[in-house]
């Protein structure tokens, strides 16, 4: 049995870690590109959202290295994402590419029948299991850790692209880790890298607030590496959307205490109910980088994303009330490099021209 | 506010093709004037098109364009947030947030009644949650709460029955001070019917097939084409329940569910021709659905009409594809 999985930016490395845990042989899709979209866009519905789309790209590329069996989550509503698989299995029927799927649910009725499945795949004593999970874990809560100091450098460093070499360096070799104290050492030494490159400037930059659907905002391919692109026009990019979040939040249940979103919270009156996806979030997080002084806020969603169209809807209230520019921006295989680099750079141009005439006002 | 007499809008969109009567009687039981919106026209389109983000489906859109009809005309909207009707299913997540987007693009915006319905963990608590935040809303309790729910379930239940034997086909069909001109009416207008009619399924959201404006009546063009139509809604419920357990896993969208049902049901039955579904652009749960609905149909054999519809769909180009559709069937069936 060699398995692979969906990808979404750097969780490869996670489950990677986890699946290996159990003794069992991965093959990592090759990383999204633009063939990877092209092989999904032909095969898939025209109207499905991005992700079923290019996660399709993703098992074709698996199978032409070897990879026999897909594991992936599934769900039971209220969006699109939960009927995945049922889409996905029977398009890679209609064209005869032939795999297993292992379909994790959420364990809401059958809590036996992700054991069943665990129990299938598993291939090692239990507790190496448990230590490739753990290893996992680590590994995204390290991922994140350099990625969020990689979001404040981009904008500061004298030359463009120095730090993200640096975190590249990183990733490779976080997914050849096999311990804590590697993990802690690599990180060490990444951040001391990245404390060494030149800036030309350490004080305030434009900070921007990044919202919206899980895999435009975490997968670089599909949003056309924007928070590089918001870097290198001079932005920090803050966002609540990390990888050891999404983790926690679906494949543990949130068992982990960690600092969690409370759109419950936060996102009223707005928008005073749970939508699906990541709407709620979206709105929440945007009155939350609104009150920590964000010079804006960018969303980004799929496409005829149902949530994020929610939550788009109800962005003029937000931005009327707490006086934060949003923009939105949708993403499908139409989206094009110009284009969104120059919607970047009018919005940046906007927000900086804001913020100067508040400075001016001020004194 | 007990006395006040409240002049209630209910726009006749969505939804109001699914629960448009129960809605009314239960408003009027409880001594509110009940205001619905118009039939779906360009200027309600053209103005839910206006209000809305670019990207919402058009179904949305003419939501939007009913309300804001409405907003200066009445004390309230009612604008339920529909997050669920049955146990363990949805509708869409642009339902679960519907009262507050009309809150933000509606300028000025009366109060909107937005009461939560969700049936989705305890459907009897859930319903009866719901109904007393209705009545709630409009500062009623007590006993006359169960008299209005009892007469609106009974208007209701009446509805749906008409509907399965194919009587009254439109949520308006109920609306007994507006005689359903126009609206489609299977038995009693299926006039060109003869023996050999070809049987047309038409699956898709009622609030596309039975808002003739917004849906550009293609039950009305099929049967003109002379075609005997058959609507999800002309099935029972064990019929189309019975036809999605055949699925390898549960789908959870409430209409889903019919529209799958419906398709995975007729295209079964030897007399019926083909399937046409008719479907909003950008529509969520219709993208995985349909597409699986289209899927099943291509390996049984059974012929399959996708028509999407947005805002700029012309009616010439869709006229042009159902005849070229129907064609195709006489022609199978002589050959
Ligand atoms: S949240 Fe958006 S991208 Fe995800 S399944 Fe729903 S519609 Fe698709
Ligand atoms: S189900 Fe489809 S057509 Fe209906 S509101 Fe949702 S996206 Fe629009």
């Amino acid at each position: 049995m060699k398995v692979t999985f969906p990808h979404m930016g750097h969780l490869w490395l996670v489950l990677k870690a986890a699946l290996e845990g159990i003794g069992l042989e991965v093959v990592v899709p090759p990383p999204c590109t633009r063939r990877t979209l092209e092989l999904g866009v032909r095969h898939a519905p025209e109207s499905a959202c991005l992700p079923l789309k290019v996660n399709l790209g993703n098992f074709l590329e698996a199978k032409e290295l070897g990879a026999d069996t897909i594991v992936m989550a599934g769900g039971v509503g209220p969006c699109r994402i939960g009927y995945y698989a049922q889409v996905q299995r029977e398009i890679l029927r209609d064209i005869g590419c032939d795999y297993e799927m292992v379909v994790f649910e959420p364990p809401d009725v059958h809590f036996s029948e992700v054991w069943d499945k665990v129990k299938y795949l598993n291939r090692r004593p239990w507790q190496e299991g448990v230590r490739g999970v753990i290893l996992a874990w680590q590994k995204a809560c390290a991922v994140d850790s350099l990625e969020q100091e990689l979001q404040q450098l981009r904008p500061r460093e004298a030359k463009p692209g120095q730090a993200d070499a640096v975190f590249q360096r990183a990733l490779r070799e976080l997914d050849a880790a096999g311990g804590r104290g590697e993990i802690k050492k690599i990180v060490k030494k990444a951040k001391s890298e990245m404390a060494k490159i030149p800036r030309h400037t350490s004080g305030p930059v434009l900070r921007v607030g990044i919202v919206g659907e899980i895999y435009t905002v975490l997968e670089p391919m599909v949003n056309l590496n924007i928070e590089r692109r918001l870097g290198v026009l001079g932005v920090e990019v803050v966002r609540g959307l990390f990888l050891s979040r999404w983790i926690n939040d679906n494949l543990f249940k949130g068992l982990l205490p960690l600092p969690g979103h409370h759109p419950e919270k936060t996102a009223p009156p707005f928008l005073n109910h749970f939508v699906g996806g990541h709407g709620w979030e979206s709105v929440g997080d945007t009155v939350t980088f609104a009150r920590h002084g964000c010079d804006g806020v960018i969303q980004l969603a799929p496409l005829t994303c149902m949530p994020e169209i929610v939550a788009h809807s109800v962005m003029p209230a937000v931005q009327e009330a707490r006086g934060i520019p949003v923009m939105t921006i949708y993403l499908d295989e139409q989206t094009g490099e110009a284009g969104l680099q120059t919607r970047l750079e009018a919005f940046v141009d906007m927000l900086r021209w804001h913020k100067g005439r508040k400075a001016a006002q001020s004194f | 506010m007990k006395n006040k007499k409240w002049r209630l809008g209910v726009p006749r969109a969505l939804f109001y093709y699914y629960y448009g009567p129960w809605w009314e009687t239960f408003f009027q039981a409880l001594g509110a004037e009940v205001v619905v919106s118009p039939p779906t026209s360009k200027e309600i389109m053209d103005l839910g098109v206006s209000l809305a983000v670019a990207e919402a489906c058009l179904p949305v859109k003419v939501y939007y364009g009913h309300a804001a009809w409405l907003a200066g005309q009445v004390d309230a909207l009612f604008v339920p947030r529909l997050v669920s009707v049955e146990k363990k299913s949805f509708i869409c997540p642009k339902l679960m947030g519907l009262p507050d987007m009309l809150r933000a693009a509606l300028k000025p915006c009366p109060p909107i009644i937005d009461t939560t319905v969700n049936l989705a963990r305890q459907p009897e608590e859930g319903l009866a949650a719901a109904v007393q935040g209705m009545a709630r809303a409009l500062g009623v309790k007590g006993s006359r709460v169960d008299l209005a729910m009892a007469a609106a379930e009974a208007r209701y239940h009446a509805w749906l029955a008409g509907q399965q034997q194919g009587d009254s086909m439109a949520a308006a069909d109920c609306r007994e001070e507006e005689p359903a001109s126009g609206v489609y009416r299977s038995s009693s207008s299926q006039g060109k019917e003869s023996r050999d009619a070809l049987q047309i399924g038409v699956i898709g959201h009622g609030y596309l097939i039975y808002d003739q404006y917004l849906g550009m009546d293609i039950p009305g063009k099929v049967k003109r084409l002379g075609g005997k139509v058959i609507l999800p809604e002309n099935l029972t419920t064990l019929q189309v329940e019975k036809a999605c357990r055949r699925l390898p896993k549960r789908l959870y969208w409430t209409l889903g569910r019919k529209i799958m049902g419906a398709a995975l049901y007729l295209m079964e039955q030897e007399n019926v021709a083909g399937l046409i579904h008719l479907t909003a652009f950008g529509c969520g749960p219709d993208s995985l659905v349909g597409d699986l609905a289209e899927r099943y149909a291509r390996r049984r054999g059974k012929p399959f009409l996708l028509l999407t519809l947005d805002e700029h769909t012309g009616e010439a180009g869709l006229n042009t594809r159902l005849e070229a559709f129907m064609d195709m069937l006489y022609r199978r069936r002589s050959a």
